[in-house]
């Protein structure tokens, strides 16, 4: 079977701010036998304007997207609710789109399409993963992610309390409504800080973010890693934390 | 602060409201454990049936079908209940409704109505609007008579008390009833409510309830509840009337089927509520001899004019959307300012106000994290999520040209071109210098919002795209 030539859409929050993640992708996906691109056209998928009710400049970037990421057998993003934005609500804004429809979260990817659960990771730290809303109910990762940390070896996996609660992130829910979102962060924290995992896992480096913000405020000795980065992590060449 | 009762006139916008009750630490534990107990209840309760996405599928599709075809079933109903002997009665808004219901209790020469919990009477102000007139209108669900007693407003569409919890309750009772509760156990309370009530239920001329379904073929009216005290009120009295949404209509008796298998392992998480009262028009010498449907429009016709606003209308007012979301389990229901709280009220109520310029029904869309739960739990699939999001757009529009929208407009120009986007994250990246710990932890407005109580990580010198052209350009 010839390598399957994947798009990888970075996203602009970790373009920006998270680029290990995204060198982690392109890592770990080249070593599973992809033939990874970057299409430098590619910027937002328009979910920030979407979700806070500006549809008509989120619009062009629908288009945009279906016109940067037509022709690859699949299309990977390190992000459940960006993945969802493109898959779920792009073909509602500028129509279907073979693009669209061939974008996966990471995990799907790994599990769905390449089929693979053991990706020959190794991240000997002790971890709880979050599942973040849009990964789990709007595009229905279930309990791929976890499948592939347990494949992990070294890793110490801690089941994470209330796991499905949402951790008041939102988009600019976390701006509008910073109270609300603060107070769901607590809680969030609290769980966290319960399973006395040293590293909390994400695939979505949007609520890591804001779940690290605030677990980083309170000095709570948790660092926030994302799911691409720990699957990428081998003897060889063990994950390091970006200076 | 519109005209339509549903939001509380002089209710602040949901941010504001809800930052105070953030602060009430006794509401935030009421809450939290009311809500896992019943949320966690409802999971088990669902997952008994094997066919629930089946059902909730059927319920779905019997209420759009409702909604497509609301002026025949209406006509239907009106014909049937007719029939039977009963008289229907048509509400434009609040206001012709209210005047309705007060014109027929002083018909009955009355100056005291015992109530049955009801949601439509809720949402016009009925109590308050019969006060006017000079009528008592007495609640007689027992949360709803913890509101009254407590000079109070509800929090919850099912358990509208729910943010009071036991020794709250023996206060207000304390203070209000004339046989005193001996304690604060649950079966002292409901002791002394029983006794409280029972005084109203047998003195009582003319009751007010509201209705679960309507089934237009047979003119039948449907309240489920768990105390019995529906039952009292809809048997005892003379004179009943029913007020009741357009949109609650069920085609025919068989439906009935779908959706008591869903409001009750949705709402209270039980197999079968244990009452379940039905009557068809008015029965010769048997319970009220007369009998009146006041079928309340309230915004209805405009919601169902909305092609994704109007699932709202699906909602059988379970509360399931509230007992999961995360929003609500944290502020409670009275910060949303309308008898409709939670996820549903935030898509419901600004429909039903229709008004996207009053800014407290237009903060409402804007109460959620969009993270789902409510979607995931709802029995008639309300795609609650859609309906925030489309709702957002309206309030934007509204609002026309602010800080907000501008700045959002920039950022779409700036993404609509790599070049833009790559510029502009040389010059944000220059912020570092800014943050030797690769930590920020305060911004200036609004960034402020984020940072006080949150990090933000330094943007580093290398985005990924420069790093990409570097390494495989």
């Amino acid at each position: 079977m010839p390598a399957p030539r994947v798009g990888l859409f970075a996203t602009c929050l970790t373009d920006t701010f998270f680029p290990s993640t995204a060198r982690a992708v392109v890592r770990l996906l080249e070593r599973l036998g992809c033939d990874v691109h970057f299409p430098m056209d590619q910027t937002c998928c328009g979910q920030m304007h979407y979700n806070t009710g500006y549809r008509d400049e989120a619009r062009p970037l629908a288009a945009k997207y279906a016109q940067v990421f037509a022709g690859f057998d699949a299309i990977v993003a390190p992000s459940g609710s960006c993945g969802g934005m493109v898959r779920e609500i792009h073909p509602e804004l500028h129509g279907t789109s073979d693009a669209f429809a061939r974008t996966y979260e990471l995990s799907e990817f790994i599990v769905d399409v390449l089929g693979v659960t053991d990706v020959g990771a190794y991240f000997p730290h002790r971890v709880t993963y979050h599942p973040t809303c849009h990964s789990l109910r709007m595009l229905g990762v279930g309990d791929k992610p976890l499948r592939l940390l347990r494949a992990v070896r070294g890793l110490d996996l801690a089941e994470l309390p209330e796991a499905e609660s949402c951790c008041g992130f939102g988009g600019t829910f976390a701006v509008k409504n910073a109270d609300t979102s603060t107070a769901m962060l607590g809680d969030k924290m609290r769980c966290v800080l319960n399973t006395g995992a040293e590293v909390l896992c994400a695939g979505d480096n949007s609520c890591l973010m804001h779940i690290g913000g605030g677990l980083s405020r309170l000095r709570t000795g948790v660092r926030t890693v994302h799911l691409a980065e720990i699957l990428a992590s081998t003897e060889e060449e063990p994950w390091a934390p970006t200076p | 602060m519109g005209t339509n009762p549903v939001t509380w006139l002089g209710s602040p916008v949901f941010p504001k409201a809800a930052r105070a009750a953030l602060a009430d630490t006794q509401l935030r534990r009421n809450l939290r454990k009311a809500t896992h107990t019943i949320r966690d209840k409802r999971s088990k309760a669902v997952a008994e049936l094997p066919d629930w996405e089946e059902l909730r599928q059927a319920g779905e599709a019997i209420k759009d079908d409702v909604l497509s075809n609301l002026d025949t079933y209406l006509e239907r109903i009106e014909a049937a209940v007719t029939a039977r002997g009963g008289v229907v009665h048509w509400a434009r808004d609040a206001r012709e409704a209210n005047e309705i219901v007060l014109r027929l209790a002083r018909e009955a020469g009355t100056d005291e109505v015992v109530k049955v919990k009801s949601m439509a009477t809720a949402e016009i102000g009925l109590n308050e609007a019969l006060e006017a007139g000079g009528i008592r209108a007495v609640e007689t669900d027992l949360a709803e008579l913890i509101v009254q007693l407590g000079h109070d407003r509800p929090s919850h569409i099912l358990v509208p008390a729910i943010h009071r919890n036991r020794a709250e309750i023996r206060e207000i009772f304390r203070r209000e009833m004339a046989e005193k509760p001996a304690s604060d156990e649950p079966r002292d309370l409901a002791e002394a409510a029983r006794r409280h009530l029972r005084r109203k239920f047998l003195s009582a001329r003319v009751a007010v309830s509201g209705a679960n379904f309507g089934v237009a073929d047979t003119g039948s009216i449907v309240v489920v509840e768990s105390e019995g005290n529906g039952r009292m009120c809809l048997t005892l009295p003379e004179v009943l009337i029913t007020v009741m949404g357009i949109e609650k209509l069920v085609p025919s008796w068989q439906d009935l089927e779908v959706f008591l298998q869903l409001l009750p392992r949705s709402s209270t998480a039980e197999r079968m509520n244990p009452y379940t009262s039905v009557w068809t028009g008015v029965t010769p010498g048997d319970g009220p001899q007369q009998f009146h449907l006041v079928l309340l429009d309230n915004g209805r016709t405009d919601a169902l004019a909305d092609q994704v606003g109007r699932q709202a209308l699906r909602c059988i007012r379970c509360s399931a959307c509230l007992n999961v979301c995360p929003v609500y389990e944290r502020t409670g229901g009275q910060a949303y300012g309308s008898v409709y709280p939670g996820p549903i009220g935030a898509i419901l109520s600004p429909q039903l106000v229709n008004d996207m310029h009053d800014k407290q029904a237009a903060s409402l869309p804007y109460a959620s994290s969009l993270c789902g739960a409510c979607y995931e739990v709802c029995p008639v699939r309300i795609n609650i999520p859609e309906v925030l999001v489309h709702l957002r757009a309206e309030a934007v529009e509204a609002k026309g040209r602010t800080p907000e929208s501008v700045g959002m407009a920039a950022l779409s120009w700036i993404f609509a071109d790599a070049r833009r986007y790559e510029n502009a994250q040389k010059v944000g990246s220059l912020a570092r210098h800014l943050a030797p710990s690769g930590r920020i932890s305060s911004l200036p407005w609004p960034g402020s919002k984020w940072t006080s109580a949150r990090d933000v990580p330094a943007p580093p010198a290398e985005s990924f795209r420069m790093w990409w052209r570097r390494n495989r350009g």
